[in-house]
């Protein structure tokens, strides 16, 4: 239906029927507003331009405040320090395999609430929006306490560990994955898979030719997500960590020891990546609505 | 296209449950579970030595009162404040009620009104009534808390609107650059904020030379500092909820509005405000529940008088080992927010809250 209405609308047919804001606005003092909203970019910029320019710094203190000079040394070196790779490769593993096990469970879960009509689901959406309504550290406290549980309240031995923290990030994922599938899910045209059972399939061909390739761009989005939020947890990850040192764990120990530029130079990495993921979508997505037109 | 009938979703009988259950029967042993051992570890005695399998539960419910205690000993000022503010909150929104007729006549509106007056004046009942004492650490969380949220709405909801409403074809690229800050890690864009406003560094030197700080003055180890930081690190949890209930808006409305002979300000305050409302709302739970509890941004930005409720349970849970105590105080957090929740979810129902 969007390819028809683009074929006839000609290429942006949104901005065509758009007549808000109206003239008055656009032509008169609205440049104020977009100052403003860019302006509210740049400040959303300001600490990203402080750690890629102190990526760059000859740190010559022990914490990486102060402007030393330029030096491309800390981007020459970046993997100088063990403890700091370890960390990062750590908080990869961890995000990789809890993304993989959130976005099947929570996946499943979104699939059940846009697919069916059933008693409770109300009461399911509640109860997915609870961990994400709950303070970080009364979810880290409250885990903490789950894996200490046995030998409570002495705090030798316990279970965090690898295990506890994996634990931990799938369920905070789950919820995140749940309700971003279900967003993309939400006007899903499920006579489509009506359709493909009429043209002779099984339920098991329907599921993979018709809904999951449906599926896939919110799967994919909550993924990202997931992965995101699973790289950058800190508070619930700091209370289940046990003798683990996660990437966010090491910088808060750099944090009131010394801080190594190595740190700034791993961000400045993750954040071309991201960048470049980013940019990677929008130009596909670009490719793709234009194969869609003409 | 398909009329609305064929598209609805079917009914199911068992296949629901069954897709549901692996991650519901996750999120209830390691959310719910751990909750409720963290309830009753609020609620239990530290016993003198280690016994293996025996929990030696013991009631102890002046836990709560003993941890408020020692971290609130301004308890009357502070209940006389909460009474005062629970009724300034209630009284401005009548007002608002009452000059805005038009607001009173939206029924989402009315309930989120409803809702949040509701919320006051229950709040300010657990405040006084259940609470033995209400720490300066609470007051801070909430107060930072709140401050740092009605910074993010008044950064992120223009934010929203241009990228909405003017953002045209760069719509995509505008959402990514307010996201791509964010893939930094947390901690370092706080150490960043901590390296701009670094005692000797650029920013205090100006200010200082154009005498705004006194030449001993800072920036870090403030309450703007912290307040600050809190409200950089939750921004796009503002702008994104925000944009997706403006994206929503049917434009023809505002064009119906204006053949009305309404004013574009007029046509924003009676149209767009109000279909924005359960943005806002989901941005405001999004911003204020993770900023309330949060320890970083007192921790790295702030001083020992700018800490907040969260920096006191990571050191009783981690450093003093004193788990019923950070247990009763994350319980009084968690019951605090979670009854605001509820009821502003009643309000806006929770698939508005969820976006």
């Amino acid at each position: 239906m969007t390819t028809v209405e683009r074929a006839v609308g000609g290429p942006a047919p949104v901005e065509v029927q758009r007549s808000f804001p109206p003239p008055w606005l656009r032509r008169g003092g609205s440049w104020l507003l977009n100052i403003y909203a860019v302006l509210g970019l740049v400040y959303l910029f300001i600490p990203i331009f402080v750690i890629v320019a102190f990526s760059f710094n000859a740190e010559e203190t022990k914490f990486n405040f102060t402007w030393d000079g330029f030096t491309f040394d800390n981007w020459a070196h970046p993997f100088a320090e063990q403890g700091l790779v370890d960390a990062f490769v750590l908080s990869l593993e961890i995000a990789a395999i809890a993304t993989a096990v959130a976005v099947v469970l929570g996946g499943l879960v979104a699939l059940a609430l846009t697919r069916y009509r059933f008693r409770g689901s109300a009461l399911v959406n509640l109860f997915l929006v609870l961990p994400l309504t709950t303070p970080e550290i009364v979810l880290g406290a409250s885990l903490a306490s789950l894996f200490i549980a046995k030998t409570y309240p002495s705090p030798v031995p316990d279970s965090r560990g690898f295990l506890a923290i994996l634990i931990a990030h799938v369920m905070f994922c789950v919820s995140f994955v749940a309700l971003t599938v279900k967003a993309r899910l939400r006007g899903f045209d499920w006579t489509l898979e009506d359709a493909a059972m009429d043209l002779g399939a099984g339920p098991v061909r329907t599921f993979t030719k018709v809904t999951l390739p449906l599926m896939l761009p919110g799967i994919m989005a909550a993924a990202l997500l997931s992965f995101a939020l699973s790289l950058d947890d800190f508070i619930i990850t700091l209370f289940n960590s046990g003798d683990q040192t996660t990437f966010p764990i090491y910088i808060y120990g750099a944090a009131q020891r010394a801080i190594p530029p190595q740190i700034q130079v791993l961000s400045s990495m993750i954040l071309i990546v991201s960048v470049g993921i980013l940019a990677t979508g929008t130009f596909v997505g670009r490719r793709r609505e234009r194969a869609a037109t003409s | 296209m398909a009329g609305a009938a064929d598209t609805a979703p079917k009914r199911g009988r068992f296949a629901p449950y069954g897709l549901l259950s692996p991650g519901i029967i996750w999120l209830i042993l390691f959310f719910l579970v751990p909750v409720a051992i963290l309830l009753r570890a609020s609620l239990s005695s530290q016993p003198e030595r280690f016994v293996p399998d025996d929990l030696r539960f013991k009631w102890k419910w002046s836990n709560f009162s003993n941890a408020l205690n020692r971290f609130g000993p301004q308890f009357q000022d502070a209940m006389r404040n909460a009474l005062i503010a629970a009724v300034v909150v209630a009284v401005i929104i009548a007002a608002v009620v009452v000059l805005r007729r038009g607001l009173w006549h939206s029924t989402r509106a009315r309930r989120l009104l409803i809702g949040a007056l509701v919320a006051g004046f229950f709040g300010a009942y657990i405040i006084t009534s259940t609470v033995d004492g209400w720490g300066d650490h609470f007051q801070r969380s909430f107060l930072y808390a709140g401050i740092a949220t009605l910074l993010c709405i008044a950064i992120g909801y223009p934010l929203a609107y241009v990228i909405a409403f003017r953002g045209g074809a760069y719509k995509n690229l505008l959402l990514g650059l307010v996201v791509v800050p964010f893939f930094t890690t947390y901690l370092i864009r706080t150490i960043a904020w901590k390296t701009i406003l670094f005692d000797n560094g650029p920013v205090v030197d100006i200010l200082q030379s154009i005498g705004v700080l006194g030449d001993s003055g800072r920036l870090l180890a403030t309450p703007g500092a912290v307040i600050g930081g809190l409200a950089y690190n939750f921004l796009p949890f503002m702008v994104l909820p925000i944009y997706v209930s403006l994206e929503k808006i049917d434009v023809n409305l505002v064009d119906a509005a204006r053949d009305l002979y309404s004013s574009p300000a007029r046509a924003f305050r009676k149209v767009v405000l109000p279909l924005s409302l359960p943005g806002i709302f989901a941005g405001t739970l999004l911003t204020f529940i993770p900023a309330s509890g949060d320890f970083i941004n007192a921790e790295l930005l702030g001083s020992p008088t700018t800490s907040m409720i969260g920096n006191v349970v990571q050191n009783q849970f981690l450093v003093q080992l004193d788990y019923p105590t950070a247990a009763a105080l994350s319980f009084v957090l968690m019951a605090i927010i979670t009854i605001a929740v509820l009821i502003y979810a009643k309000a806006l129902g929770t698939e508005d809250l969820t976006g």
